[in-house]
Parts: C-alpha cells; sequence; structure tokens
C-alpha cells in the first residue's frame, strides 16, 4: 500500500514557489487521508538505494517529524497517532528503518538511526519493540558486516540511550549494549569511522553504565578503552573520548581515585599540546571536577547527615600543577576575543576553570597565583599584563575576605589607573576585574567594603570616564558601577554616600544608553540595567526629586519608541526591546517612589500619563513589551489603590490578553499577579471585572498548554480576588474549591525523588493555602457558611501536608494559618471537627517550636483562634 | 547526537536586571498579599491608625479620664457599627470615639465574683494616664481613651522606631494597652491587644499575659530610654487571686503609685467596652481616689452622677440594658431646655438609693445642671454603686479574702477548665 511519492518529495524542494506549494499540498492531503500508508511511503523511499538522495533526505525528515515535535501537547498527539497504527505496518516501516542501516548512503543511514530512536523512545518503554536491541547487537557481533552498517549501528544505539531510560531495558541488554559499544571503540578491531561512532555512543551511553561502574573489573575496563581511545591518533575520536571523560567525571565522580594520576597526565598533555578542541574538553574535565566538588562542598556545609557522598579533594591534591598548567593557558588569548561572542578558545576556558579552581579551594590558590600575577601585570606585553588582571580577577571567589582584602586594598589603585591602558582587552579584563570587587568585597552593611568615603569620589570618577570606552568596556563598567550600587541595597542612611554622584551617575548612563556605537543592543540594555539598580538603591530621603526628575525623562523616550519606523521585523524586535527597557526603568521608579508616604503623590500626579504611555506601548504588541509593561502596571497599582479604577476601562482587554497568553508563561505570570495588584488596589470595585478574570484563571487552571509555574500564582490569585470581593465570590466558590480539590490530589502524586517536583508541590501547597485564607477571610463576616462544606476537606489536606516530612517552611505557616482562619471564619461550626482530628495540637506544638518567629506567631494566633472554637 | 556545547559564561557580570525585577514584585505582591491577609486576621481595629494625628480641640482630656469607666456606644449614628475598614475613613472627633471604645474596660467590683482564687488574676493599677500604645511602620503612638493623642515616638517596640528591623512587615501592627505613669515617666503595660499583626482580641487573658510576658522582653522595650526608645515599658506583678496573691497584689511595694487593684478573669477575651469579666477595686490603702472628686479636686459633700436623658424622661446609666434611676417630666425639661441624649449632673441626696430584691427601686436624686462637655457617657451603674458603697458600707480587702478562704473550702471537685495555653 506504499505509493510513489518520490516526485512530490523532489517538487517540495523546488526552488519555484508554486510547484512547491502544490506538492507540499499534496503531501499533506496525503497524510491527511492516510497516515499510515503515507509513514511506509516515506520508509520506503528512504530505504530505497536507487532513489535520489534528496528525496530519501526529505523522506527522513517528514518521517522524523511525525513521531516527535518540541512542543509536548503536539509530541503526544504524534505519539498517539503512531500507536493507533496497525501492527504489520509498524512491523513494515521498522524493517525498512533497520534495513536503511546497511544502506551506502551515509545520509541514509543517519537519518534512518534517527527515526529508529524516535520510535524506540516510544515503544521501548512500552516493551512493543523488544526485537530491536537484539538486532542491532547482531549486527556488531558478526564479523563479515561491513563498517559502514555497524556505524549506524553504534549510532542508532546511542541515540536509543538518549532517548529512553536505562530502566526500560533488563540489565543483560545495558551490559550487551555497553559491551557493543565499548568493543566498537576497540582500535585493532575496526575502522576509525567506526570508533569514532562507538565512542559518540557510549556518551550516551554512560549513564545507563551504573551497575557496570559499581563493578571494578568493569569500570577497569571501560576506563582502560576511554583513556586508550583519547590517544587515537584521529583528532575528532581523540575528542569524543574526551568528552565521555569530561562526562564521567560528573556522573562518577566518586569512582575516580583509581585514574586521576592517569587522567591529570591525559588531561595535562592534552592542554599543553593537543589541537584546540581537545584541549578544551581536557580543561572541561578539570572544570567538571571542580562543579562537583563545590557541590559537595555547599552539601556538606549544610547537612550534617552521615550518608554524604565522599569528597576526594581532587583539586586540592592536583593544585601545585593544576595552577600552573592553567595560569599558562592565560597567555593564549586572541585578539578581539571581547568583541565577539562565539569565541571560546583555551585561555577563556583556562581562565573560567581557574576561577573554579579558586571557589574549590579557597585560601590555598591565592600563593600559587600572585607570584604570576607580580611577574606579569607590568609587562610591556598586554597579553602579560591582561592574563595577570585575568588571573587577580579569577580568584576573587573562593578566598576569605581576610585573605584577599589587603590584596585588594593594595591593587585597586593599580587597577584604576590601568583603565588608562593603551591595550582595549587589559582595559576590559580590568574593569571585569573591578567590577567583581564590588561585587564580592564591597558589602557596607556586613561591614565590608573597599569602598570608603575617601576613595569613592576617584573611582566613580574612573568609572564615569571609562564608561565612554568603547563598548565592551563601557559594557563591563555599568557592571561595576551595578554592583557598586548594589552593595546599598536595603541600606538605609548608609547609601546616602551615593547622593552627591547620583546626577552624574544617571546622566552619564543615560547617553551610555543613547550610544549607537555599540552593534547590537546589549551596551544600551546594560545601561538601562544598571540605572535600574542606582535608582534601587539610592537613598530615597535626599534623593527623591532626582528620581522624580528622570521620570518625565524615560516617558519621554518611551514616548519617542512608539514614533520609530517599523520596516522589518528586526526593527520591531528592536523597538520591543528597547521598550522592555525603559518599561522596566519605569517599573522600578513606580516601586521606589511608591515605598514611602512622602513620596507616593508624585507617582499619583504621574500615573495618567505613565497609563496612558503604557496603553500605547500595549497597543504595539510585542509580547516582551507586554510583560514589562504589565510588570510596571502591577506596581502602578500597587501605587495608585482605588483611584487605579479609572484606567481598567481601557486596560482590562490587555489584562484578557495577557492571562490568555499560553505561549509566553512569564507574560500571563506576570498579568496574575497583576490581578491580584489590582484586587487589593480597587478593593470590591473589582467586582465589575471578577466574571471575566475568573473565567480566565480558571481556563488557565485546566490548560495542559500552560507552564505549571504559573499555576500557584492562579491560586494565591484567588484568595487576593476573595479577599476583595468578600461574599461575592460565593458564585466561584465551587469552581475554585474543585480546582484546589484536584491540586491538592495532584500534590500527593509528585515524585518525591525529583527535587524539582517538590519545589513546585511546596509551592502550589502553599498557595492551596493562601486561596483558602484569602476565600475563609472574605466570607468570614458575611456567609461563612459558604464554606462549611468544604472544611472537612481543608483539615484533611492540612493533615496530609503535616505528615509529609519534606515540607517546606513557608508551606508550615501557611498551612498553620489556614488552620487559624478555618477557625475564625466557621467558629463553633469547626468544634467537630478539629476534635476529630487531633493532629492540629500536635502540628501546633511543633511550630511552637519552630525556631522561625512567623511560625512561632501564625501558630500562637492559630491556637488562640481554636482554642475559642474549642471552650464554646 | 547534540554537540556538546562547553562554553561558560565568560568575564559577564551575572546581570539579570530582568529576573531581578520579576522577583522584586513577587516579593512585594507576597508581602502585600500578606498584609492584606494579615488585616483581615481582625488586625486592625488600628486600622484608624493610618490616619495622619490630627489636633482638636475637643479632643482635651477629662480632668481624670482615669476613673469613670463610661465607654459605652452611643445610640445616633454610632461610628461602632461601622467595619474597620470604614472606620478607617473616619476623622477628628469620630474616629477618636471610635478608637475609645477599642478599649477594655472594667467594671467596678460592687460584689466578689464565685471562684476569685481558682479564675482571676490580680494586680496592683498603676496610677496614670490609660492608653492605647500603637507601634507600627517606624513609629509608635499612644492614645487615651478619648482617641486623643498623647505622645508620639520613637520605641523598641516591633516596628516602632525607624531602625532595621529584618523581621515581618514594617507594617504590622503591635498594639499593648497600657497606663502612662508621669512620675517615672514608664509605660506599664497591662494588656497585649495585636503582635506583630496579630490580633490577640480571641485569646484568653491567661494566653495573652503568657504572650506578654514572653514576648516584650525580646524586644528590649524594658530597656531604659535612648535615641530610639524615648520611653521605658514596664510590666506590673500579676498574681492569681489566691490569698496569697491578692495580699502581694495588696500591700507588696512597686515601683509605682497603686490606684485600686484590677481583677481579670482569666478566660475572657480581649472584650473592647465594659465588661464584667474585669473589674477594678479600690480602698484607701491602695489609691488616692477612692471617692470621685469634683472638677476642682474636692470630695463633694453629696455624692454625684452623670445620667443620660432618654426620650421618655427616664435617666438612665450607660449600661446596656440601660438602668433607670429616675425620671424627668415635660414640664422640667422643656424649662430647662434639655432633650433626649444629654448628660447630666445629679447628687444623690439625703434620701439615697432604696434597694428591693437586690434591684434599685428609686434614688434620691438632685439635678445639677449639664455634664461636662468632654464627656461621651453616662456613669455605669457599677460605677455609682461602688461610689454609693464607698460612702456608705465599702467592700473591704478582708470581704475578698473571707470570699476566697470560703470559696477554698467548697472547692474539691477537680478543675474542668480547657487547658489551651501550653
Amino acid at each position: 500500500m506504499a505509493m510513489e511519492i518520490t516526485q512530490f518529495l523532489l517538487s517540495a524542494q523546488s526552488p519555484d514557489a508554486n510547484v512547491r506549494t502544490e506538492a507540499e499540498t499534496n503531501l499533506t492531503r496525503f497524510q491527511e487521508q492516510n497516515l499510515p500508508s503515507f509513514l511506509l511511503s516515506l520508509s520506503v523511499e528512504l530505504a530505497h538505494n536507487e532513489k535520489p538522495i534528496e528525496s530519501r533526505r526529505l523522506a527522513g525528515i517528514v518521517l522524523k517529524n511525525s513521531l516527535d515535535a518540541k512542543d509536548a501537547a503536539r509530541k503526544e498527539h504524534l505519539v498517539q497517532q503512531w500507536m493507533a497504527i496497525d501492527i504489520s505496518i509498524k512491523s513494515q516501516i521498522k524493517d525498512l528503518l533497520l534495513r536503511t542501516l546497511g544502506s551506502v548512503a551515509t545520509e541514509a543511514r543517519h537519518t534512518s538511526a534517527q527515526v529508529i530512536a524516535k520510535i524506540a523512545s516510544i515503544e521501548i518503554p512500552k516493551k512493543q519493540w523488544p526485537e530491536l536491541i537484539g538486532c542491532l547487537l547482531n549486527n556488531m557481533t558478526q564479523q563479515d558486516k561491513p563498517a559502514g552498517l555497524k556505524q549506524a549501528t553504534l549510532e542508532t544505539l546511542g541515540y536509543v540511550c538518549e532517548e529512553i531510560s536505562h530502566e526500560d531495558l533488563v540489565q543483560d541488554e545495558v551490559n550487551a549494549v555497553l559491551t557493543a559499544v565499548v568493543q566498537g571503540m576497540n582500535l585493532a578491531e575496526h575502522s576509525s569511522e567506526v570508533r569514532l561512532a562507538a565512542a559518540r555512543a557510549l556518551y550516551n551511553a554512560l549513564d545507563f553504565a551504573q551497575t557496570n561502574f559499581e563493578n571494578e573489573m568493569e569500570r577497569n575496563y571501560i576506563m582502560k578503552m576511554v583513556c586508550e581511545t583519547a590517544i587515537s591518533k584521529e583528532v575528532e575520536i581523540r575528542q569524543a573520548a574526551f568528552e565521555c571523560l569530561v562526562s564521567i567525571a560528573s556522573t562518577y565522580y566518586e569512582k575516580l581515585e583509581p585514574y586521576m594520576q592517569a587522567l591529570f597526565e591525559l588531561t595535562s598533555n592534552a592542554v599543553k599540546g593537543d589541537e584546540e578542541a581537545v584541549s578544551l574538553q581536557a580543561i572541561e574535565f578539570w572544570s567538571s571536577i571542580c562543579d562537583e566538588e563545590i557541590e559537595l562542598q555547599e552539601y556538606e556545609s549544610t547537612e550534617s547527615g552521615d550518608s554524604e557522598p565522599p569528597h576526594s579533594r581532587f583539586i586540592e591534591k592536583a593544585l601545585s600543577s593544576l595552577v600552573p598548567m592553567l595560569l599558562e593557558t592565560l597567555l593564549k588569548q586572541e585578539e578581539d576575543q571581547d568583541q565577539d561572542d562565539s569565541i571560546w578558545n583555551l585561555s577563556m576556558a583556562g581562565g573560567t576553570c581557574l576561577g573554579l579552581v579558586s571557589r574549590t579551594v579557597g585560601d590555598a590558590i591565592v600563593p600559587l597565583v600572585m607570584p604570576f600575577v607580580e611577574a606579569n601585570i607590568l609587562k610591556p606585553e598586554w597579553r602579560c599584563r591582561e592574563a595577570a588582571t585575568y588571573a587577580f580577577g579569577s580568584i576573587l571567589e573562593g578566598p576569605s575576605i581576610d585573605k584577599l582584602s589587603p590584596l585588594v586594598h593594595a591593587g585597586l589603585d593599580f587597577l584604576l589607573k590601568a583603565m588608562k591602558d593603551e591595550n582595549n582587552h587589559v582595559r576590559d579584563t580590568t574593569a571585569w576585574t573591578l567590577s567583581r570587587i564590588f561585587e564580592l568585597l564591597h558589602s557596607p552593611a556586613g561591614g565590608i567594603s573597599v569602598i570608603s568615603s575617601e576613595n569613592i569620589q576617584q573611582i566613580l570618577g574612573v568609572l564615569l570616564e571609562s564608561i565612554n570606552d568603547t563598548p565592551n568596556v563601557a559594557e563591563k563598567i555599568c557592571g561595576a558601577i551595578y554592583y557598586l550600587c548594589q552593595g546599598y541595597f536595603e541600606a538605609g542612611q548608609a547609601s546616602s554616600v551615593l547622593t552627591p554622584f547620583l546626577t552624574d551617575i544617571i546622566t552619564q548612563l543615560i547617553r551610555t544608553a543613547d550610544r549607537t556605537d555599540g552593534g547590537d543592543s546589549k551596551l544600551r540594555s546594560s545601561a538601562y540595567e544598571t540605572l535600574n539598580e542606582v535608582v534601587r538603591c539610592s537613598y530615597i530621603v535626599d534623593t527623591s526629586p532626582i528620581i522624580e526628575q528622570l521620570l518625565p525623562v524615560i516617558m519621554n523616550k518611551l514616548g519617542q519608541t512608539l514614533e520609530l519606523q517599523i520596516v522589518s521585523s528586526d526593527d520591531r524586535e528592536k523597538q520591543g526591546d528597547l521598550q522592555a527597557s525603559l518599561c522596566g526603568v519605569i517599573q522600578v521608579i513606580i516601586q521606589k517612589l511608591s515605598s514611602t508616604d512622602e513620596t507616593r503623590p508624585i507617582i499619583l500626579r504621574a500615573s495618567d500619563q505613565i497609563m496612558a504611555l503604557f496603553l500605547r506601548v500595549f497597543a504595539c504588541r510585542s509580547s516582551t513589551v507586554h510583560e514589562e509593561a504589565m510588570l510596571a502596571i502591577g506596581s502602578l497599582a500597587y501605587a495608585c489603590g482605588p483611584k487605579f479604577e479609572n484606567y481598567m476601562g481601557e486596560f482590562y482587554r490587555y489584562l484578557e490578553m495577557g492571562l490568555q497568553n499560553f505561549e509566553e508563561y512569564q507574560v500571563c505570570s506576570i498579568t496574575v499577579g497583576v490581578v491580584g495588584d489590582i484586587s487589593r488596589a480597587l478593593d470590591d470595585k473589582v467586582l465589575q471585572f471578577c466574571d471575566g478574570i475568573m473565567k480566565h484563571l480558571l481556563n488557565d487552571l485546566g490548560s495542559n498548554e500552560l507552564h505549571r509555574s504559573v499555576k500557584p500564582h492562579i491560586f494565591s490569585c484567588f484568595g487576593d480576588i476573595a479577599l476583595a470581593i468578600g461574599e461575592h465570590f460565593e458564585r466561584y466558590v465551587l469552581y475554585v474549591v474543585q480546582a484546589m480539590q484536584q491540586a491538592a490530589a495532584v500534590c500527593a502524586q509528585l515524585d518525591a525523588n525529583d527535587e524539582e517536583l517538590m519545589e513546585y508541590g511546596n509551592q502550589l501547597r502553599r498557595s492551596i493555602f493562601e486561596a483558602y485564607s484569602g476565600i475563609l477571610q472574605g466570607f468570614k463576616d458575611s456567609k461563612p457558611e459558604v464554606m462549611l462544606p468544604y472544611a472537612s476537606h481543608l483539615l484533611q489536606f492540612i493533615e496530609v501536608v503535616f505528615l509529609d516530612r519534606q515540607r517546606d517552611e513557608s508551606v508550615t505557616k501557611a498551612a498553620v494559618a489556614v488552620m487559624g482562619d478555618l477557625a475564625d471564619a466557621l467558629g463553633p461550626n469547626t468544634k467537630l471537627l478539629f476534635r476529630d482530628r487531633a493532629f492540629y495540637i500536635e502540628f501546633l506544638g511543633e511550630c511552637l517550636q519552630s525556631d522561625d518567629e512567623s511560625i512561632k506567631e501564625t501558630a500562637t494566633w492559630t491556637q488562640g483562634m481554636i482554642g475559642r472554637v474549642m471552650v464554646s | 547526537m547534540a554537540p556538546h556545547d562547553l562554553r561558560r559564561p565568560f568575564k559577564r557580570p551575572a546581570i539579570s536586571d530582568q529576573q531581578r525585577r520579576r522577583e522584586l514584585s513577587l516579593q512585594r505582591q507576597a508581602q502585600n498579599r500578606l498584609d492584606a491577609q494579615h488585616h483581615a486576621r481582625r488586625l486592625a481595629s488600628t486600622l484608624l491608625f493610618l490616619q495622619p494625628p490630627q489636633s482638636d480641640p475637643e479632643a482635651d482630656p477629662e480632668p481624670d479620664p482615669e476613673i469613670a469607666p463610661e465607654a459605652e456606644p452611643e445610640q445616633v449614628t454610632s461610628p461602632s457599627e461601622l467595619d474597620v475598614r470604614e472606620a478607617s475613613k473616619l476623622k477628628g472627633a469620630q474616629a477618636r470615639k471610635w478608637f475609645a471604645r477599642q478599649l477594655m474596660l472594667p467594671e467596678w467590683m460592687i460584689d466578689v465574683p464565685d471562684q476569685l482564687a481558682q479564675d482571676w488574676y490580680v494586680f496592683a493599677r498603676p496610677s496614670g494616664k490609660r492608653c492605647f500604645v500603637v507601634s507600627t511602620n517606624g513609629t509608635t503612638v499612644s492614645r487615651l481613651r478619648n482617641g486623643s493623642m498623647l505622645h508620639r515616638f520613637p520605641s523598641a517596640l516591633p516596628n516602632g522606631a525607624r531602625t532595621r528591623d529584618a523581621s515581618g512587615s514594617a507594617q504590622s501592627y503591635t498594639i499593648l494597652d497600657c497606663i502612662f505613669h508621669e512620675a517615672d515617666q514608664t509605660y506599664y503595660v497591662i494588656d497585649m491587644v495585636c503582635w506583630r499583626g496579630y490580633s490577640l482580641h480571641d485569646c484568653a487573658a491567661e494566653f495573652r499575659f503568657f504572650w506578654l510576658n514572653s514576648k516584650l522582653v525580646e524586644t528590649g522595650a524594658f530597656d531604659p530610654p535612648s535615641q530610639y526608645h524615648r520611653y521605658r515599658f514596664s510590666l506590673v506583678p500579676v498574681y492569681n487571686c489566691d490569698q496569697s496573691g491578692l495580699s502581694a497584689a495588696y500591700t507588696e511595694p512597686v515601683p509605682y503609685v497603686k490606684d485600686g487593684l484590677l481583677f481579670y478573669n482569666k478566660h475572657a477575651h480581649y472584650q473592647t467596652g465594659n465588661t464584667p469579666l474585669a473589674l477594678v477595686w479600690k480602698d484607701e490603702n491602695c489609691s488616692q481616689y477612692v471617692i470621685d472628686t469634683d472638677s476642682k479636686g474636692q470630695v463633694p459633700s453629696q455624692q454625684q452622677v452623670v445620667l443620660e436623658l432618654q426620650d421618655n424622661g427616664n435617666l438612665t446609666t450607660s449600661d446596656e440594658p440601660h438602668v433607670v434611676f429616675g425620671c424627668l417630666d415635660g414640664d422640667f425639661m422643656q424649662k430647662s431646655g434639655l432633650c433626649c441624649g444629654n448628660l447630666l449632673r445629679f447628687a444623690i441626696s439625703n434620701g439615697g438609693l432604696s434597694f428591693l430584691d437586690g434591684k434599685l427601686e428609686k434614688a434620691d436624686l438632685h439635678y445639677l445642671g449639664k455634664s461636662n462637655r468632654a464627656r461621651a457617657f453616662a456613669d455605669s451603674y457599677s460605677k455609682v454603686m461602688f461610689q454609693y458603697m464607698a460612702r456608705h458600707s465599702p467592700l473591704k480587702v478582708d470581704d475578698l479574702l473571707a470570699s476566697i478562704n470560703s470559696s477554698i473550702e467548697q472547692e474539691n471537685k477537680p478543675s474542668d477548665d480547657q487547658e489551651m495555653v501550653g
């Protein structure tokens, strides 16, 4: 029943648009009318050695796209379609694909390997293709099979391993796959193309090797083969073998001890003498070891359990040889590496690794690096000065403040002068080093800072001059100003040291944002983001007039973006980016000025104009702007309070649009937050909009398309609305409680081993409690009886959460609070409920013992509420 | 196989201000939500405090605002029926009236309650101005019972001064029920109404006192005055009202001038307005002001009472339901220009008060005139009675002790009190 479709496939690639469109239409029609036959025809085409390579290529791509998609919902649909196809047709397709692995055409083999892996990802977990692994292994064990088939088979095995979990196979199969792959790397037996395919397949199969890595003999064998392959004469094979070593470093860190000597020599030779592609992997090996050890150290410091994974201190042991090796790489900079983001070279990888080593070992790195810094910092060759500065900047994180402080104090003057170095790279790295110093060694609230009232003028003088340097340097200077200001975040009056310079800083940042020599918009957005931090961290008592003046300047700029000529989609994107930056600044100004009673009137006076501007920005319809303007509107609603009602008429449709934006879930999420802000601002006046808003929120909850992270925000938002509209929430209660009960059931089923899911579960629990709290409080004074039928379920859910030992503190607090709200709102009606669920006594007891003051206080309040009910 | 990208961030300040903006917005929203929910959890008898303090000539405290418990909701457009949100919009005199009703006011002890030893606390009441102390948003304000402001000052109470206080929202309230003692410029805390946004209205006195004792000490409010803590706060010793407790409260020296004894029922919530679950009692040994003085500070020869004129001419106390002390005829009302709602001052003449079956039957009243304009309420029945007894057959401390003794003898059954405070 396969059809001849070669011509369609070729026409679909025709340069003639009419021909192309007609062919595409025909293919689509065929696909829609008879999917099984269509897929079979495609696999026949792919398998057929006499067909043109162009039609075979497209057949393979269409086939693959019929089985897999990036979008989860679409993918699920495709999987269902495949499973519905008659088993005999599926068998024919699979046979054709397996046969294609032996094709003379490399590309057909490659495509076929990919398609097989996609089918395997559907069928193997369901045990519907049990013969696949045996069939592939058969290709490998028979001596007389052609090298091309073996190469394609190994590639297939690699892809299959990437697609499925090792739990989908029995251990015998896993062993056989690993044996086949590792043997494929054997120099004596196989051609280079087979060995390359084997090394790449091993990279994907490493996750399958857990049992085998436990066994010393098998582990030794695998490691021996990988190390031998790492010195193959073909560079691609060496690179693939090193990629395996990088993966082993993180996956099997605790098994590496016996091999470290050999691995150090292997990587060290590669760094010193191999091709860059290989030496980059060799450095990445050490960076990965650092990642592991840093994580172990963080884990160690927070947990004191006895089953910690071992910390082998590889970095510490190798330190004296590792650091000189990395310092050497720093001298191998490329010209222009600072201007091009796509470059990744030895000196960059080495410098990055040096920074990780510093974080791993702390103080011990300082004496190994400082001599290099001192020896090179004054040399005439710019590479030496840049490398010395970079090395210094790299060790600023890790060592103790005590160790670093004298060095930084002594070096600060030098660095400030080096901002006038003749070489752009040196200035770039110097500016970066300054930003690191301000990030890591400038915390006035903590009593630590390299910045004092004596030197701040000099420092800012240099920064504000150097911000006019080339774009790459100016961007780093923005970072330095950003961190310098961040040190004063929430520092109260301490931040007034910035006040005398504020006008200059703001002027220079705006001028920098206006520069046209940046090439892309990176410098501009850095300048605006730095401006945000400057506003946030300034001391409001003396700077509010300055910030007040900044507002119309930024609003004016935002107004100008609306006049821009938009011809291409590129223009639109640029306009959108600029609007995003400017909306961001306005949001930060709103938030800053609305934070005190004295300055809030400034925002109230300007709110009509601000809102009019935002509405015009919305009308431009670029999604990133939508998001930033939405974020700003939340702050504006908070600042305006009841006055925001004036804007709802025009704003409402954008609110609806935001709530329906499933694809850009951040937009949806922020909009949900804005609904909360508006509910609090408008109070019962929000009622007139609630039917629409609730409809969208409930839709969002029911959607599989919407990213799950939005859903907790929606529940919290229900609480906000209920609190605002009180008894009028009654008409939504049935739907809302149903959704909350469903979500509560979901919480119980989450995989406790998946940390990310657990975090999500905690958010969901907390938000469900917040919603109940808002609803109970909203009904309390008018119709508490509405919630009576749900009280028992709620209390039961609280008990389940109480019994969960992994419960988060914030969940505990929300749970204990809602228990009090229940007693408070429903009063004596809950007496029997509480009596039947004595867990609450234990729960309150636990909370009253908590170290967290706010949990204790909440529990005390709840205790009072329940106590009142119990004696009633 | 996807190419293994090993590029790491290089020389790039890790600024993602957009993420930061989102996070800060979320933080702000979470805080606002918390504040809103806290308010709803009925802290907010205090929302009124949001009003900027205003000076108002009517606000002068009465000559002795302490002696007479007189708060009782008015009948005309009573602000007491407003909910807290509406109340927050009140201004000036209206606001003060509303505020005045937020204090719990003891009745006067005219007979000894049963179970005094089991169910009651006793403590010596400091002489001075009864007030609410509210700390929030970096400042502390004390308000007298008539709502007028006594002090605005920085204190070590939660959010009571503009210092960095990491815990909790700056908007959360703490409200203490205090007596300001002039001589040592100290606020003696006698009750706690709200702590860091948590209302204790609905908690039993037993718990409130426990909480008061354990919480306040942590704040440093008991420290001597300093730049950020202008007045010292202090606790009063509270005793179980058994024989030794009562004796201690009555006789033990305290750093303040005593003005009678206060009795609090352990199970009573903080109920605003007059309550029989808090009682005040005085004699000459523990108070300078047993018998009311007039506006010149002299004890009048005859007891004076303030009563409210009803539309039917009845003269009533502030209690709910009213107790009727007498009646004016319409003629007299017209001649004197009196109308319903007026507060009138009378002397109790030689005929005194007569009782039938424990109920007031008639009072020999002599009209003196309208009462002081600043007064908002008539006298309560218990006050009139206490004053009357003080002049004729006072309730003595020995009577209280005897009552405790006799109840101990009867008391053999186990207590069935609910233990709700750990």
